[in-house]
């Protein structure tokens, strides 16, 4: 191994990016195929869905079917490498906090190996909330900035659902939904009875072929496990792939970046890292450095690089790097349906997610929370994996099977009738809702703590506030609702009243932080300008959820890629002025 | 275009694929798609499960066998096969006696029937041998869920339990397979005798255990009749279900949700 030293890169390139996820694969397609000469650095592992993938394994394939590890926590045969804990790779809790949950993926294409491929464009209010509502902050942009981004994103990567002429759930170009499933035609019914829509579902899922890189989805609903024929989007497959193979990017995997280097004048002009191969020192040089290691780690990376310059951290003359970190609001019930007990065996997979799903439908001048949330919907006969079966007798003593009444548990030719008998009637739904970002909730660097590089780690600070609660309180009245009006039983999540917050999930749980690096008009209340660059750094940009001011009832990914080549197209337009 | 091709129609291709015991992993090499010196693998699947073939545009394809361990496919993380190797050379951890009362427990709890073979058909101590080592949490309940009930039988047969007959064993069993849960339907008068309710979350356990690993086993899945984890095209509820519960799609939904016709 030899004396540890630092060893530069001779290269220098035009772009230096941090994270190959949804914003960083974005900015490498775009600029190499502008000719640029990029460096791609991925703190993680090598990833091609085509060959890792475990896309149609059977449960038995796997030692312990399918159940979840720390290595793969959404379950064994998951697309995701790493998730709520990395070994030697801590983070802290700051006195007074609720837990933050963390997710951190680390591999090529990052999360979006796993996602829920759920691709929900922000709408025109989105972008101006404060001026709705008099929460939080306006973005700087508007949809109309935005919109061409969209447009060109839905038909590059594709995306299914309807155009219905909704106002904040904008028309794009869509290929046609897939049929709903039976227990979505009963959910249809039950919603649209209490004025509750139904539509369908936006999901980044092919069903029909866009190009002739990408196949055509076959319907195994495992989109979670990343496809082999890139059927649905992944930034592995649709954009770092495609990125090499202009031939102008290089691609360092198992690199940690520490920290963003600047020069005496303050401006970013790279990036050190720890490869994590022969756990040697690197620098590589760039005439921009990009980042887009999510959220929190993009945050964490400014606030570590301190220098003369930027004492506080890059980019962080405003003091807001690390403030407004916030998450969807998550909350859920679920139950079965006896009308579907002993049903008729067909190959219900579909895509990987729900074929249809709730847009946020009411005024919330006329409610006592601010902002809305959309609805999930899941159910039917999926692939067993570990769990199944487990705690029967908490349904072959309740409800009769085949006409017989039964004792709870047992044991015996009667327990595989009673398997058969249920399978199947299960179904539920969560809420993803949108929170009021705010300056209280926010992640900086713990004082005393490292990870196993050196690397000084992040301490959380996060709290619901009553606007979440209340958006919980919401949906869980609407839900019972929903599955009272089905005809289902509810079994778990019923219950949930103040004393456990209506059973809001921990902030972070939901997976799409965002906030910590914000862009703004003002530079005083704002680390970003509205083209994604740092007000105090003209060669920095920030292409992940740090940017967002704030997120909407919308998952975030799509967005994330539009403002992604929305800023890079920028970027090749200020090299080619020289400003850059 | 795809189509299946079931265990009827390759018997061929079945006893090729039955000589090996280790996980075969069948490619079919075709150029669906161009990217990365235009050929593009498609992983299939193993010896265990259905066969299918993509036809291609231009229809050039080959098949390759290549043998492989089951549970280390290529895209498991260098930790996961570090800690699952560490795992699988590690000593066993029940013991030939133990192990021995455990089939017989899963074949009481789920027998052969007409459908489908027992739980020691399908291999579920295998699984859950493997479970107690990846979930240590498992193993006291079950190590001491064993044990109490070989004393159980002890005190009152003077055999272990797995030595016992038939009669004997569910005798026991009888007495705590059957826990008190809340609104249930039946209205049975049976009381659960206070020093058997260890026995009851003993059985409760064993009994997830069994249901899980019989369920995710190659026998179970087919008992259950998942028909998915497959390709196909996807083009709604099949008519006789939608009339059996009175469901139509819209005209809306004909119109502009995928159908063969679109593709």
């Amino acid at each position: 191994m030899g004396d540890l030293q630092i060893k530069k890169t001779a290269k220098k390139y035009d772009a230096v990016i941090v994270g190959s996820g949804a914003g960083g694969g974005m900015a490498a397609y775009v600029l190499a195929t502008a000719g640029l000469k990029v460096c791609l650095l991925e703190a993680g592992a090598d990833y091609d869905p085509a060959k890792d993938s475990a896309q149609l394994k059977n449960p038995w394939e796997s030692p312990r079917r399918g159940a979840s590890t720390k290595f793969r926590p959404f379950g064994d045969f998951d697309g995701c490498y790493w998730g709520w804990e990395i070994d030697g790779e801590p983070y802290t809790q700051a006195e007074g906090s609720a837990k933050w949950e963390w997710w951190r993926a680390r591999m090529i294409g990052g999360r979006t190996n796993h996602w829920g491929r759920i691709s929900l464009r922000f709408g025109p209010r989105d972008f101006k909330r404060h001026s709705i509502d008099g929460l939080g902050d306006d973005w700087p942009i508007s949809y109309d900035d935005v919109k061409p981004y969209y447009d060109k994103i839905d038909k590059m990567l594709g995306v299914f659902g309807s155009n219905e002429g909704l106002e904040n759930d904008p028309d794009g170009i869509f290929l046609p939904p897939p049929k709903p499933r039976l227990h979505e035609l009963m959910i249809k019914k039950a919603a649209t009875g209490l004025n509750i829509p139904v539509i369908p579902s936006r999901l980044s899922i092919l069903t029909k072929k866009i190009n002739d890189k990408r196949g055509q989805c076959f319907y195994c609903a495992q989109c979670g496990r990343s496809c082999k024929i890139a059927a649905d989007f992944s930034s592995s497959s649709a954009l770092v792939q495609p990125a090499l193979e202009t031939g102008n990017v290089d691609v360092i995997t198992m690199a940690m970046a520490r920290e963003v280097i600047t020069n005496a004048d303050g401006l970013a002009t790279g990036v050190s890292y720890v490869d994590k191969k022969d756990m040697q020192e690197y620098q590589v040089s760039g005439r921009i450095v990009i980042l887009a290691a999510s959220t929190c780690e993009t945050a964490r990376l400014l606030l570590n690089s301190k220098s003369t310059r930027h004492p506080n951290g890059l980019a962080n003359d405003s003091n807001v790097v690390g403030k407004y970190l916030h998450d969807s609001t998550g909350a859920a019930v679920g139950g079965v349906l006896p009308q579907l007990y002993g049903r008729k065996r067909y190959n219900e997979d579909g895509v990987g997610g729900m074929h249809v799903y709730t847009p946020w439908w009411l005024d919330n001048k006329k409610l006592d929370f601010p902002r809305g949330y959309h609805i999930e919907y899941w159910g039917g006969m999926g692939q067993p994996a570990y769990g199944f079966g487990m705690g029967i007798q908490n349904q072959n003593g309740k409800y009769m099977v085949n006409g017989k009444i039964k004792e709870a548990g047992g044991y015996g030719a009667g327990l595989k009738e009673d398997a058969r008998f249920f399978y199947g009637a299960g179904v539920g739904m969560a809420g993803r809702g949108e929170a009021v970002p705010d300056i209280k909730n926010y992640c900086e660097i713990d004082p005393s703590v490292v990870d196993k590089y050196g690397i000084p780690v992040l301490r959380f600070h996060t709290n619901h506030s009553d606007y979440e609660i209340k958006q919980a309180k919401h949906m869980k009245e609407t839900f019972k609702e929903i599955l009272h009006n089905m005809g289902a039983i509810i079994t778990w999540g019923g219950d949930d009243d103040a004393k456990n917050n209506y059973g809001l999930s921990n902030p972070g749980n939901i997976i799409h932080e965002a906030g910590t690096v914000r862009m703004g008009a003002d530079k005083k209340t704002s680390a970003l300008n509205k083209w994604s660059q740092a007000h105090d750094c003209k060669t920095l940009f920030c292409v992940d959820g740090s940017q967002f001011v704030s997120q909407a009832d919308k998952n975030i990914t799509w967005t994330i890629l539009a403002l992604s080549m929305r800023a890079s197209e920028y970027i090749i337009d200020e090299m080619k002025k020289q400003n850059l | 275009m795809i189509s299946r091709i079931g265990f009827n129609e390759t018997s061929s291709v079945k006893s090729y694929l039955n000589h090996f015991k280790a996980a075969l992993i069948i490619i079919l090499i075709c150029d669906f798609m161009d990217r990365r010196k235009s050929i593009k693998a498609l992983l299939i699947g193993t010896a265990a499960s259905g066969v299918f073939v993509e036809a291609c545009k231009n229809s050039d394809k080959k098949a390759v066998a290549v043998s492989g361990e089951p549970f280390h496919y290529q895209g498991r993380m260098a930790e996961e096969e570090t800690y699952l190797k560490r795992l699988e050379a590690g000593d066993k951890f029940f013991t030939e006696h133990e192990m021995a009362t455990i089939i017989v427990l899963e074949d009481i709890i789920l027998p052969k029937d007409e459908v489908s073979g027992s739980a020691s058909d399908a291999k579920v101590h295998d699984f859950i041998e493997f479970i107690v080592k990846d979930m240590p949490g498992h193993q006291v309940p079950v190590r001491g869920g064993l044990r109490w009930i070989d004393v159980y039988c002890l005190n009152h047969y003077d055999k272990p339990f797995k030595d016992c007959d038939k009669k004997q064993q569910l005798e026991l069993v009888d007495q705590i397979a059957y826990p008190i849960v809340k609104d249930s339907l039946s209205k049975t008068d049976r009381k659960i005798k206070p020093e058997m309710a260890q026995g009851v979350a003993f059985f409760n356990k064993m009994r997830d255990l069994v249901m899980t690993g019989f369920y995710t086993s190659e026998i179970g899945v087919k008992d259950l009749g998942y028909m998915g984890n497959v390709p196909n095209m996807w083009n709604g509820v099949p008519d006789d279900v939608l009339k059996q519960y009175g469901y139509a799609y819209t005209e809306k939904e004909l119109k502009e949700c995928m159908s063969p016709d679109k593709a």
